[in-house]
């Protein structure tokens, strides 16, 4: 394949044209590293393979990875026996939510943060990072009861908003408008324009790699939350895709076609959204070393 | 601060910030700053959640560290600590360094190592554990194809249940640190390792010379990161054994959970997420106190 690697700085291979020849060590670098790629890959292509069988299928000594026969009928009959569209409904408005509103709050608070002065700012912004070395169980415990005094147990609020003002994502774009020069404010500055235009026409528009990185990292650890949603939830109105699955797999233990057929539903969004944008994943982790669980 | 000029702007610039902190601001006080030291309080409680909370001083922490439970607890997310991170960090430095030079299939190759890491932890545990299945599962099948007569009963077994996540979450993990690791791999300066060359230094002396020094500072990132989510490690042991079989995987936020949210003992649970964050900033405070030993910053 030749297509610019996204994660080199630039350098000596660029110059190169884009056909560039194989050296005989590089095709047997990639021949060793075939089976181990295959590993990686074998868990996804098990599961698929397994969703296509049937019940008694599964079974089979020595295990067969093509099914026979194939069969679609554990993809209805998971929707059916859970309320499937409605946990991946659930999923898909909590995490796009959540996104939209970390995306507004952050980059409003940011901007404050990096660009505006203000008695206590600096206090403050220390407050904020120290709660980014404090692991989320810890506020877990009072969030829940918190949101029980409150009665939004079970509801959309308790899933969306304890995530909506995140401190990580306000520390990631302050860090990134900072390093936008100054200059470029200046002139809107001379022509008077208030900070929410500087704001809203300068800033916004030049920080798309830093609020891209931010908006996928958020959709994913969102749609891939399980802790947390497990805990504020308890109908399956409520589930988000992961407590669904889980519920699942409790009800019917030894029913591995159906999981499986759930198991792909869950994972096709996030591999569709990862295949699409894979350049701003590996560059938002290369940046951020944001990503990781 | 610099001094303004002029006040009326001084006072217009200082009202702005806080309408765009605002937001933003009272969430965070509402979700994360209050509920930092309502954690704090909690921890020092009695509570169940239907009487009123009863002060009991240490009494949570006190009790913790007399729990047998709590010890293993503990000695399980160590052992699980040790085991997947240095692991996990080998495999992506051997898979970074290889995908580094120019090979054929480059995207699969990097897509195939780094879709684990978006998945979703409970569907890939799901079908992990259906590889791990005693009687059907892939892996089993596989040992008997090659002739092991007696394989192991892997979720099933306290000697092999941690073993089995441990290997889930290796190959889960790999991909992200082999990004971390690819990103540091591009700071390295090429003409080192021509001068290398020309001084004569095989590919061996390279890498320990040049490649390793000089990512040093990637490796440590990784090693912290690394160390930190794993201490936190829980959807796998939720979902592929329960804490089971006889506590063999139960881990601190596993433990956590259960506590808080099953048998609603939400002080000592809260005494407990303290306790994990206290080792979680040790073991991060000694590696920065360390890492002046063998990290290069040049």
């Amino acid at each position: 394949m030749t297509e610019p690697d996204d994660t080199r700085g630039g350098g000596v291979h660029e110059l190169k044209s884009e056909k560039t020849r194989y050296t005989l060590t590089n095709w047997l670098l990639a021949l060793f590293l075939i089976p181990t790629a295959l590993v990686m890959l074998l868990p996804f292509i098990w599961m698929v393979s397994t969703s296509f069988k049937l019940a008694g299928a599964v079974f089979e000594y020595p295990p067969t990875w093509i099914p026979r026969p194939l069969v679609w009928q554990n993809y209805p009959q998971v929707v059916e026996i859970l309320p499937f569209a409605r946990f991946f409904f659930n999923s898909l408005f909590v995490a796009l939510s959540v996104t939209a509103l970390q995306l507004l709050t952050c980059s409003l608070a940011a901007y404050a943060f990096a660009r505006l002065r203000f008695p206590g700012r600096d206090a403050l912004f220390l407050g904020y990072l120290g709660t980014l070395m404090i692991p989320g169980q810890v506020v877990i415990i009072p969030n829940f009861i918190l949101l029980r005094t409150l009665g939004w147990i079970d509801t959309y609020q308790a899933l969306i908003l304890p995530a909506a003002f995140s401190a990580f994502g306000t520390f990631l774009l302050r860090q990134y408008f900072l390093t936008i020069p100054r200059e470029l404010e200046d002139a809107a500055v001379v022509d008077g324009a208030s900070y929410w235009q500087i704001y809203l026409r300068v800033i916004l528009p030049l920080s798309g790699p830093a609020l891209s990185a931010l908006a996928i990292f958020t959709f994913l650890g969102q749609w891939n939350s399980f802790l947390y949603p497990l805990v504020v939830t308890n109908s399956a109105q409520m589930s988000t895709l992961t407590v669904g699955l889980n519920t699942l797999q409790g009800q019917y233990n030894t029913a591995w076609t159906l999981l499986m057929a759930g198991s792909v539903i869950a994972l096709v969004p996030v591999l569709l959204v990862f295949v699409f944008a894979q350049r701003y994943f590996i560059k938002g982790i290369a940046m951020t070393g944001f990503g990781g669980r | 601060m610099a001094f303004h000029p002029n006040v009326r702007l001084r006072r217009r610039e200082i009202g702005a910030a806080y309408g765009f902190l605002l937001p933003n601001l009272i969430g965070f006080a509402v979700f994360t700053f209050f509920p930092v030291l309502a954690a704090l309080a909690i921890s020092f409680t009695d509570w169940d959640l239907l009487q009123a909370p009863r002060w009991v001083g240490l009494g949570n922490y006190r009790t913790l560290f007399t729990d047998p439970l709590f010890g293993q607890v503990l000695k399980n997310t160590a052992l699980y600590v040790l085991g997947t991170v240095p692991l996990q960090m080998a495999l992506a430095l051997g898979v970074a360094l290889a995908l580094n030079q120019r090979i054929p299939g480059q995207l699969f190759f990097r897509t195939a190592y780094f879709m684990p890491v978006v998945a979703s932890t409970v569907a890939v545990a799901l079908v992990w554990r259906w590889i791990f299945n005693y009687d059907f599962g892939l892996l089993n099948s596989f040992l008997y194809m090659i002739g092991v007569q007696d394989p192991p009963n892997w979720l099933g077994s306290t000697r092999w249940a941690l073993t089995s996540i441990i290997i889930m979450s290796v190959w889960q993990q790999v991909g992200y640190s082999m990004v971390l690791f690819l990103a540091g791999l591009q700071g390295v300066p090429q003409q080192l390792y021509e001068a290398a060359e020309i001084d004569g230094a095989g590919p061996t002396a390279r890498f320990v010379f040049i490649t390793l020094p000089m990512l040093s500072a990637t490796t440590f990132f990784v090693l912290v990161i690394g160390v930190i989510n794993s201490f936190q490690v829980f959807d796998q042991a939720l979902i592929m054994t329960q804490g089971g079989p006889a506590n063999a995987t139960n881990t601190i936020v596993f433990h956590i959970y259960r506590n808080a949210f099953q048998f609603f003992k939400m002080g000592y649970a809260s005494a407990m997420a303290w306790v994990l964050f206290a080792i979680i900033f040790v073991v991060t405070l000694l590696q920065f106190r360390y890492q002046r030993r063998w990290v290069n910053y040049d």
